[in-house]
């Protein structure tokens, strides 16, 4: 079933006419309404004038992670907060987070991809769907939930964690349809596992697994743990969170609904577009959206693209899963991870700046672990044991609470890091995903 | 008086303790007294040694955190209750104690311990004005 079949199959003609339209109604929407957006319009010379189609678009300055950072909290919107219904923060590079907004029409466009979403993945009217994505601040919960509601589905806003409960909704409401994080999936399976159960006999047929990159391998290993379709889901709060792509059941690439979330492909380095097929940076311009709208915004992730359609008859186009990062971003459990705010603890802790390495590894439980090696100078050494166990605890917690997950700190020995032409390496990824 | 101990970062591995006591035997330096005190991941060794500073430039040297830190040695009667009577002065002048330990060899009648005090100059002053004898850098590097 194809959620949106008027939009979702339309000819490849009538698709780019929508969104020259949309396009040239946003550029005039943000120019008047953002005073940060106009200036930046201004500054690469470009009035709403100049757009007009979308092969326009090139001509428009990018947006990054940085402006969104720079105008935190209310710079890039183009609406009043008084105009939102909703809002969601999403931890930042260093200092402030990535704010994001929601008008009410907003929120419907949320549901209503979520809602293509969970079709494109297969659910029928009538599904019960365990969303165990965290509910709050992080996007994955809630934008799930709408999805589901604006299609009808049941929900069990199960939020994430608490597994033996997971596993316990799944045996007593048998839903078909699971949503969570593709490691928290695999996590599942050994918990059930060792509570005796068989998980390819348990009722989840459908897998909508996203919020952090996973592999072929990793598919397959779900696939045959519980005996369910494994599909993949796209997103990111600056563009709307989860729902900007997703896998049909041909898990042949992601439809990515580019009538409202308009993508390029392009060099990181020149910002160039590159030829359809080649690896690039995934930019995204929201077509459609009122409170935080966004030009030609960098995702710094890496895929590839084509415009082929696809044997289920979605016309959209589709992206390869994410093949890496233009930056040191890592996604632990979710979460993005940015070594820089490691860094940034590190200093604000005793004024000095000490060598540092995160190791990530996905243990035998299936969960991701940070580690944070942190060597010992002479200026934080102490010869009592209570001061140097109170360093570790305080790096520990510090460091959690910027992250909201759990990390385990180890004090190492000077030179222990390895160093590449003199510069330590911060990140050590150690799972095979 | 107070003489210098030399405190090194040690990770737990294996070989790390005998690479560290080999650098200081091959440099001619002499370990009088020593304590490990370890956690789970890392550990901390204390030393006194008879060439304390350039036992520092050696580690320093070899990338070995160090530190130098002020210790009491005093000389406590080998005789059941010699310690506690040293404690009890101690104590009594409420004056705390970090850590403490002994030393390697033997040279007289008495056992020669080091302590390791937050406040190690008033320390000194309390022991002297109960008249135990503290040890001074002279004698260590002569024993």
């Amino acid at each position: 079933m194809i959620w949106n079949e008027a939009i979702e199959t339309m000819p490849l003609e009538d698709l780019k006419n929508l969104q020259s339209e949309r396009l040239v109604k946003l550029v005039r929407y943000i120019y008047e309404r953002c005073p940060v957006y106009k200036q930046k319009l201004d500054k690469a010379g470009v009035s709403p004038g100049d757009i007009q189609g979308i092969e326009d678009i090139t001509k428009l300055p990018f947006t990054t992670k940085l402006d969104m950072r720079d105008h935190y909290p209310y710079g890039l919107f183009s609406r009043p907060q008084s105009d939102l219904v909703e809002i969601h923060v999403s931890s930042g590079t260093t200092g402030n987070p990535t704010l994001v907004g929601y008008t009410r029409d907003d929120l419907k466009l949320w549901g209503d991809v979520m809602a293509r979403v969970l079709c494109c993945a297969g659910a029928k009217p009538g599904d019960f769907v365990q969303n165990a994505y965290g509910y709050g601040l992080f996007t994955g919960g809630l934008g799930f939930h709408y999805g589901a509601l604006e299609m009808g589905l049941t929900i069990i806003p199960a939020s994430s964690g608490q597994t033996k409960r997971q596993l316990k909704i799944m045996q007593d409401f048998k839903p078909r349809i699971l949503a969570c994080t593709p490691s928290y999936c695999l996590y599942m399976a050994e918990e059930a596992k060792e509570l005796g159960l068989d998980p390819r006999q348990g009722s989840w047929k459908i897998g909508i697994f996203g919020a952090e990159p996973w592999s072929e391998p990793m598919r397959n290993e779900i696939e045959q743990a519980w005996d369910m379709l494994a599909t993949d889901v796209y997103g990111l709060s600056e563009i709307i969170g989860p729902g900007v792509s997703q896998e049909c059941t041909y898990k042949d690439g992601l439809h990515l609904f580019s009538d409202v979330f308009y993508p390029e492909i392009i060099d990181p380095d020149s910002g160039v577009p590159v030829p359809e097929g080649s690896n690039g940076e995934l930019v995204i311009t929201t077509l459609t959206k009122q409170a935080i709208p966004l030009l030609r915004y960098r995702t710094r992730d890496i895929v590839s693209m084509t415009s082929q359609p696809c044997r289920c008859g979605r016309t959209s186009p589709r992206t390869s899963k994410i093949k890496g990062r233009t930056d040191d971003m890592i996604i632990v459990r979710g979460i993005n991870v940015f070594p820089s705010q490691i860094e940034h603890v590190l200093l604000g802790i005793e004024g000095i700046h000490p060598h540092y390495q995160l190791v990530i590894d996905r243990k035998a439980h299936k969960l991701d672990e940070v580690e944070i090696m942190v060597e010992v100078d002479e200026k934080i050494f102490s010869d009592e044991i209570k001061r140097m166990s109170a360093l570790e605890q305080k790096i520990r917690k510090e460091i959690e609470a910027i992250l909201s997950i759990g990390v385990s700190v180890k004090l190492v020995e000077p030179k222990t890091i390895q160093r590449s032409e003199g510069k330590a390496k911060r990140v050590v990824d150690k799972r095979s995903i | 008086m107070k003489i210098k101990q030399i405190s090194v970062f040690l990770e737990n591995r294996k070989g790390r303790l005998y690479e560290i006591c080999s650098l200081l035997g091959e440099a001619g330096i002499n370990i009088r007294a020593l304590t490990i005190a370890e956690t789970e991941t890392f550990g901390v060794l204390r030393m006194v040694v008879d060439k304390p500073a350039q036992a520092a430039e050696l580690f320093r040297k070899h990338h070995v955190t160090v530190n130098q830190t002020d210790v009491v040695a005093v000389e406590v009667p080998d005789t059941p209750g010699g310690l506690a009577n040293v404690l009890k002065i101690l104590s009594d002048q409420n004056v705390n104690v970090e850590y403490m330990y002994g030393f390697v060899k033997k040279f007289s009648e008495k056992a020669l311990l080091v302590f390791r005090f937050d406040d190690p100059a008033r320390a000194h002053q309390v022991l002297m004005a109960a008249g135990v004898t503290v040890i001074g850098e002279k004698d260590i590097t002569g024993l």
